[in-house]
């Protein structure tokens, strides 16, 4: 387990945003992600992005398709995790395939060919993809496509280099399955606030606190997503008693705008961290209210 | 995914157990509606050209002109056993949109389908068939526009809709139980076909052959003869313009995943996909859209590996002129789909494999969704199997 992520856990609520690696190019990326760990970020979750990303929406389905153009791989992202300067722990999300399918410094195609053969038995399946996280200094992974009961062979890579593995549990998760996921979570949980795709939007979800019920004896960190766009919204979502919001689209935004408006990076960096404070600062606001044993929370 | 538990708790009860007559319904209702049992036919000028006795197991007389009816109709009918709501579909061809809307309207449900942009544009008629049978028609611009991005588009309404929701997924692909559940509603193909071939030859055929896109129309024609060893199954994709990938660009010029594709995860599933050496899943090509997807069903990639099933491949130019012969040879209009398994009788006397004395063909589908592509196409290439199309005064366009 990741002692940095329990650590920023640990003292107040989280902030965790998230953009995607190489959005729009590798540069200017790395300035952004900068900015957010300047602006306060507890955690960073950072997207490797991958050409069917089925659980995001059309924002992030953007930031994804402009990464894989400007050239992002999976070897370029772990360079990018090595070239950063940030405090915050990293976290990486992506889809399975990719963890999957990385072979480390093996030749693919011969690698393939000889296990094709029968020759020599190749490292398949998600081992040297966390290694090579480990090495380059990532914390943890979400992989919104892996449901808990194929994920044995990722927490077990995750336990061998001392990774976390994030599972996301939607409102529709009940049963059995919250049993699973319970078993088998580690860092914090990612409490979906509702239904459907990522994506920012104008009033957070009144299923937060029941979600968050249904968690209460869960002795990992809640850290909810989807849909948090202001700092008011993070202020609500923490006095609702989450112990950390996530926050993307509203993020991924701003380099969308900047992109396509042609802003200089710096410019974008300082939009990024300006609201990258406006939500740290809301989530504080949430913590102090539940401490005042705050009114209920307003429905949005 | 809370609703693929509940969709595998249903499967196992009404499809595998026949709960509160199920099975019973859904077979009447192929039958009245859905116009089963469709025939096998001996196809007199092909077994004349093979040397072989060539029977084609009708498909394209299924209502709406393909095998696709067949799953589409189990899955809603499933769906309102199940007290869902609304359905949702994805559709490269347009036959399995065309399919879910047929079932919806006869069933009373509201139905969106999702469809690549590129695939609204090549297979116009399926597009206003969906339209006419009130079904919401959602081109998806993502990628190239072709199916893989209508199935995502198609998971991400489900995922924030799926309490009233049913996603009819339209072949034996994606996550637990749509494999297995299609598979077994697709199986009535072989099913009869066994049957019959029985009945008008005294025994079970040398070989069976059929097209594999997502594979259903392949594990339906399979199904029932798996068993049988003695039956070589032979497993069609469409080889595209070449077998060759431009890693660079993301682009195979093909759809053989099953022949060229590697193991991997796509849309909930571990099978063979096209992809790069990243892991990044490759945009697919073929001529018919219904065979245009960067991976196969699991099963049938398994059938694959354990040599059970015989993977090959056929290019887009073999298939045009086997949409020809067939079309002038038989009096059958096949679609470009089913078109690569028929061309297949052909590849396989010219690589030396041996199909037997009898062979069952699936022709799946009908050709008029394709009659646009493949005037153009033809023209394009200058076939000389093909007639002119440019007899007609002022031309046909
Ligand atoms: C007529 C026909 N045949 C075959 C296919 C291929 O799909 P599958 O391999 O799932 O049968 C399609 C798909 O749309 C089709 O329309």
């Amino acid at each position: 387990m990741s002692e940095r992520i329990d650590a920023a856990f640990a003292d107040g609520p989280a902030f965790v945003p998230y953009l995607a690696a190489g959005d729009p190019d590798y540069e200017a990326s790395l300035a952004y992600v900068e900015a957010l760990d300047r602006g306060g970020a507890d955690v960073i979750e950072l997207g490797l992005p991958f050409s069917e990303p089925i659980a995001e929406g059309p924002t992030i389905q953007g930031a994804v398709v402009r990464a894989l153009d400007a050239g992002m791989t999976p070897e370029r992202f772990f360079e990018f995790v090595a070239d950063l300067d940030v405090e915050a722990p990293l976290v990486c999300m992506t889809y399975y395939n990719l963890i999957y399918q990385y072979w480390g410094s093996a030749d693919r195609s011969e690698a393939r060919a000889a296990n094709a053969s029968g020759e020599t038995a190749s490292e398949e399946g998600p081992r040297p993809f966390v290694e090579r996280a480990a090495e380059v200094g990532l914390e943890g992974f979400v992989v919104p496509d892996l449901p808990a009961e194929e994920a044995a062979p990722l927490r077990e890579a995750c336990d061998e280099f001392g990774l976390d593995l994030i599972f996301i549990v939607a409102p529709t998760t009940r049963g059995e399955r919250l049993q699973r996921i319970m078993d088998r979570v580690s860092g914090y949980v990612y409490v979906q606030a509702r239904l459907g795709t990522t994506g920012a939007r104008d009033d957070v979800s009144d299923q937060t606190g029941a979600s968050l019920e249904r968690l209460r004896e869960w002795d990992v960190p809640k850290a909810v997503g989807f849909g948090i766009k202001t700092g008011e919204h993070a202020e609500r979502i923490v006095a609702a008693g989450a112990d950390g919001i996530i926050v993307g689209s509203a993020l991924v935004d701003i380099v969308a705008e900047g992109h396509e408006e042609g802003r200089p990076v710096e410019e974008t960096a300082t939009r990024l961290e300006a609201l990258a404070r406006e939500l740290a600062a809301g989530a504080e606001r949430g913590a102090r209210r539940r401490g005042e044993d705050a009114p209920e929370p307003e429905q949005p | 995914m809370p609703a693929l538990s509940e969709l595998e708790d249903a499967y196992e009860r009404y499809v595998l157990e026949n709960e509160d007559g199920f099975v019973d319904e859904f077979r009447e209702r192929l039958r009245d509606f859905g116009g089963r049992p469709t025939p096998l036919q001996r196809a007199d000028g092909l077994s004349e050209r093979y040397g072989r006795e060539v029977y084609l197991k009708r498909e394209d007389l299924v209502h709406g002109g393909a095998h696709k009816l067949n799953n589409a109709l189990g899955q809603v009918l499933l769906a309102t056993y199940m007290g869902k709501e609304r359905i949702i579909a994805e559709t490269g061809a347009g036959q399995h949109g065309t399919a879910t809307a047929m079932a919806c309207a006869h069933l009373d449900m509201p139905c969106e389908v999702y469809m690549g942009r590129t695939d609204v544009n090549r297979q116009r008629p399926n597009v206003f068939r969906m339209r006419i049978n009130g079904a919401e028609v959602n081109p998806v611009d993502v990628g190239r526009g072709t199916l893989k991005e209508a199935i995502s588009e198609t998971m991400r309404d489900w995922s924030r809709t799926v309490e009233r929701t049913h996603y009819v997924i339209g072949s034996v692909v994606g996550p637990h139980p749509f494999p297995a559940m299609v598979r077994d509603f697709q199986a009535v193909i072989s099913e009869e076909a066994r049957e019959q071939v029985i009945e008008k030859t005294g025994g079970l055929p040398d070989a069976v052959v059929a097209c594999a896109g997502g594979g259903s129309n392949t594990m339906g024609s399979f199904a029932e003869f798996v068993p049988d060893e003695d039956v070589a199954l032979h497993a069609v994709e469409a080889g595209g313009s070449s077998l060759d990938v431009d890693e660079e660009a993301g682009v195979a010029p093909n759809s053989a995943s099953l022949s060229t594709g590697a193991e991997g995860v796509l849309h909930g599933a571990r099978t063979k996909l096209l992809q790069d050496s990243h892991g990044q899943i490759m945009e697919s090509h073929s001529v018919s859209a219904g065979l245009d997807y960067a991976g196969v069903g699991p099963e049938l990639a398994h059938l694959v590996e354990t040599g059970r099933v015989t993977p090959a491949t056929v290019d887009d130019e073999a298939a045009l002129e086997a949409f020809h012969r067939l079309s002038t040879a038989e009096g059958i209009i096949p679609a470009l789909e089913s078109a690569h398994a028929l061309a297949y009788l052909e590849a396989a006397d010219e690589r030396g494999v041996d199909l037997g004395e009898t062979v069952v063909v699936t022709v799946s589908g009908r050709g008029d969704k394709d009659l646009e592509t493949v005037i153009e196409e033809t023209e394009k290439r200058g076939l000389e199997s093909a007639p002119d199309m440019r007899v007609f005064e002022g031309g046909l366009r």
